[in-house]
């Protein structure tokens, strides 16, 4: 079910009042999206937070997605929760390997944790976070598993060696390939035209245009 | 007497404390018992859900869901349910949305029972656990039941529920709701007034309303500091605001209260589960776009059309139109949330999963700064912690 308020006006009131930080905004069923210039997202989630109108008070979650194929090709995208308007808003920026996304966590200690996460899982950096340590992979892990170029089954696989008495690290064996089904090949019946359906098409078009003569 | 240097002691708690709830491993900087600085390492437990449900179809990757807050399997389905529903534009027969309910308010149960006396165990109180698993027990015995699996369920699909409940089954639920409130009264004789157990978590790790804004809490944590806030009541989803039932709201937002706002809950929910029984409607419990919701088995043996659709259904799966939704819903241990994108193919392009637990976890250090360090076992348990959900 879609937010019960009218999110169309809170979109349009930030768009306004935050002049030049906000690139777009828009609503795709019932769920307000806002586009931010990726400087100014403190700027943005403090208006969001301090604001009368708005009062999202609560930053629900931090995460990124990967879009390879972008010139920037990440996406952090911030879910705020007002419960005042009991609306729901999404903030998103983009950013790529190298450029830091400014750390929100001056606005809302929460985002600490959901920044460690999409650095850890994305490799995306945040400027000014005051403790960007890996969160959720092992200690020592290498690379960032959520990217869509990080294989499913990753590099490594770890075993306890009884000789050695400790755990090991080592290149990933598959006894088996991954099966990776391509589901993408035309199911849905044939697509093209078959031979004989042009001259159904002009028929019907024909038959259209004298109806409406 | 000279000055003499002391040094901080760094202590290492978990991550196999049966008090950690898991595999929590929290590094402590303590100042003789007093807590300085809690660090919660988590991640012990990652399994890359995320990325796995990337690789699966929409189908296959409900099971997952189960896996995550393993205490209340349900109420994780839930959330992405709703997520895919919203994106395919499907409509779940009133039935379905019923029964949804009805378990999901079981799932909440479930997990009330779990935290509340395994909390009770940490402080120090050993009977409460050994009481209400009977009844914890016979929940589970239900979603075996309806589902065929004790604990995950996999039963709550996009489009419905896998399969529906037959009578007996919703006339036994009925009588264990007539009969649980009484169990919950015997809790609370032992817990409510219990002398030990108040001095071990009243005033233990207050937050208040607008320190639970600033860390993202949710759930029996936010409303026990006083705010009534519930997505049930705020944002409802299936039936939901079809029912009534009160929302439980704390004052000071300590240990004792967020035990109490739960215990409050199950009551609530057991309401909750009554109004479902009686309210229920016959009819099918799962949408009847065979292209999305697989058809029944009977019918399948009969219609090529059928069988062609489960076919498809259970190998391709179906393809969820363009979009990005953000699906949440009350689970029990706060807003359990599915940001779901989809690029139109039969799997998600990225689903993140929000887990409630995730945000409550990083409050720790805030809660237990100045705590002893037996606090710090009040803290965790107090939050509601599964680890499943939190490393994901």
């Amino acid at each position: 079910m879609a937010d019960p308020q009218p999110v169309q006006d809170i979109g349009e009131y930030v768009s306004g009042a935050l002049e030049g930080a906000i690139a777009s905004s828009e609503v795709a069923g019932g769920e307000l999206t806002v586009h931010a210039n990726r400087d100014d997202i403190v700027r943005v989630l403090t208006f969001l937070r301090d604001d009368v109108l708005c009062q999202f008070k609560i930053l629900l979650d931090v995460c990124g997605v990967d879009y390879p194929e972008r010139n920037e090709r990440f996406d952090v995208v911030y879910h705020l929760l007002s419960l005042t308007q009991n609306a729901r808003i999404r903030v998103k920026v983009t950013t790529d390997e190298d450029t830091p996304v400014p750390s929100v966590t001056s606005v809302f200690n929460a985002a600490n944790w959901w920044e460690r996460e999409a650095w850890d899982l994305y490799g995306i950096f945040f400027a000014e976070h005051p403790d960007l340590r890996r969160i959720l992979t092992d200690y020592g892990f290498e690379g960032h598993p959520l990217r869509k170029d990080f294989p499913l089954t990753g590099y490594v696989e770890v075993r306890y060696d009884d000789a050695q008495k400790r755990v090991v690290y080592e290149p990933v064996n598959l006894t088996q390939e991954f099966r990776n089904f391509d589901f993408l090949s035309p199911w849905e019946g044939i697509q093209q035209q078959l031979p004989g359906d042009e001259k159904a098409t002009v028929d019907d078009e024909t038959e259209g245009a004298g109806g409406e003569g | 007497m000279p000055d003499t240097n002391i040094k901080n002691l760094t202590m290492n708690f978990g991550p196999q404390h049966p008090a950690a709830h898991g595999v929590l491993r929290l590094v402590l900087e303590m100042d003789g018992e007093i807590i300085d600085r809690a660090d919660p390492h988590i991640g012990l437990l990652h399994r890359g859900t995320e990325k796995l449900i990337e690789y699966k179809s929409y189908l296959q990757a409900v099971p997952y869901f189960d896996r995550l807050d393993y205490v209340a399997p349900q109420n994780q389905e839930h959330a992405f349910a709703l997520a895919v529903e919203r994106l395919a534009g499907i409509e779940v027969p009133p039935r379905g949305q019923y029964v949804r309910v009805l378990y999901a308010e079981i799932g909440r149960i479930l997990n009330h029972i779990l935290n509340i006396t395994a909390y009770a165990m940490d402080v120090g109180a050993m009977t409460p656990m050994l009481w209400a698993f009977e009844e914890r027990e016979k929940l589970m015995e239900y979603c075996e039941r309806a589902s065929g699996a004790r604990l995950h369920m996999a039963y709550f699909r996009p489009g419905g529920v896998a399969a529906d409940i037959p009578d007996s089954l919703v006339d036994d639920i009925a009588a264990w709701c007539e009969s649980y409130p009484a169990m919950i009264d015997d809790l609370e004789s032992l817990l409510t007034e219990n002398r030990i157990f108040k001095q071990r978590t009243v005033d233990i790790g207050v937050m208040t309303a607008e320190q639970c804004f600033d860390w993202g809490f949710t759930g029996p944590n936010l409303r026990a500091s006083g705010v009534p806030w519930d997505l049930r009541r705020a944002q409802p989803y299936d039936v939901y605001d079809e029912l009534d039932f009160e929302i439980p709201v704390g004052k000071h937002g300590d240990c004792y209260d967020r035990y109490l706002v739960r215990m409050y809950e199950m009551r609530e929910s057991v309401k909750i589960m009554k109004q479902c029984i009686a309210q229920m409607p016959a009819g099918p419990v799962k949408a009847a776009d065979g292209k999305f919701a697989p058809p029944a088995r009977d019918e399948m043996k009969r219609s090529m059309e059928a069988l062609i659709h489960h076919f498809k259904l259970y190998t391709e799966g179906y393809r969820v139109p363009e979009g990005e939704t953000y699906a949440a819903v009350e689970a029990p241990k706060g807003e359990f949330a599915v940001y779901l994108v989809s690029d139109g193919t039969n799997r998600p392009y990225r689903c993140k999963i929000r887990a409630p637990g995730f945000a409550h976890l990083q409050a720790v250090d805030v809660m237990s700064k100045g705590h002893m360090l037996a606090d710090v076992v009040a803290n965790i348990g107090s939050l509601d912690i599964v680890f499943g959900e939190i490393d994901r």
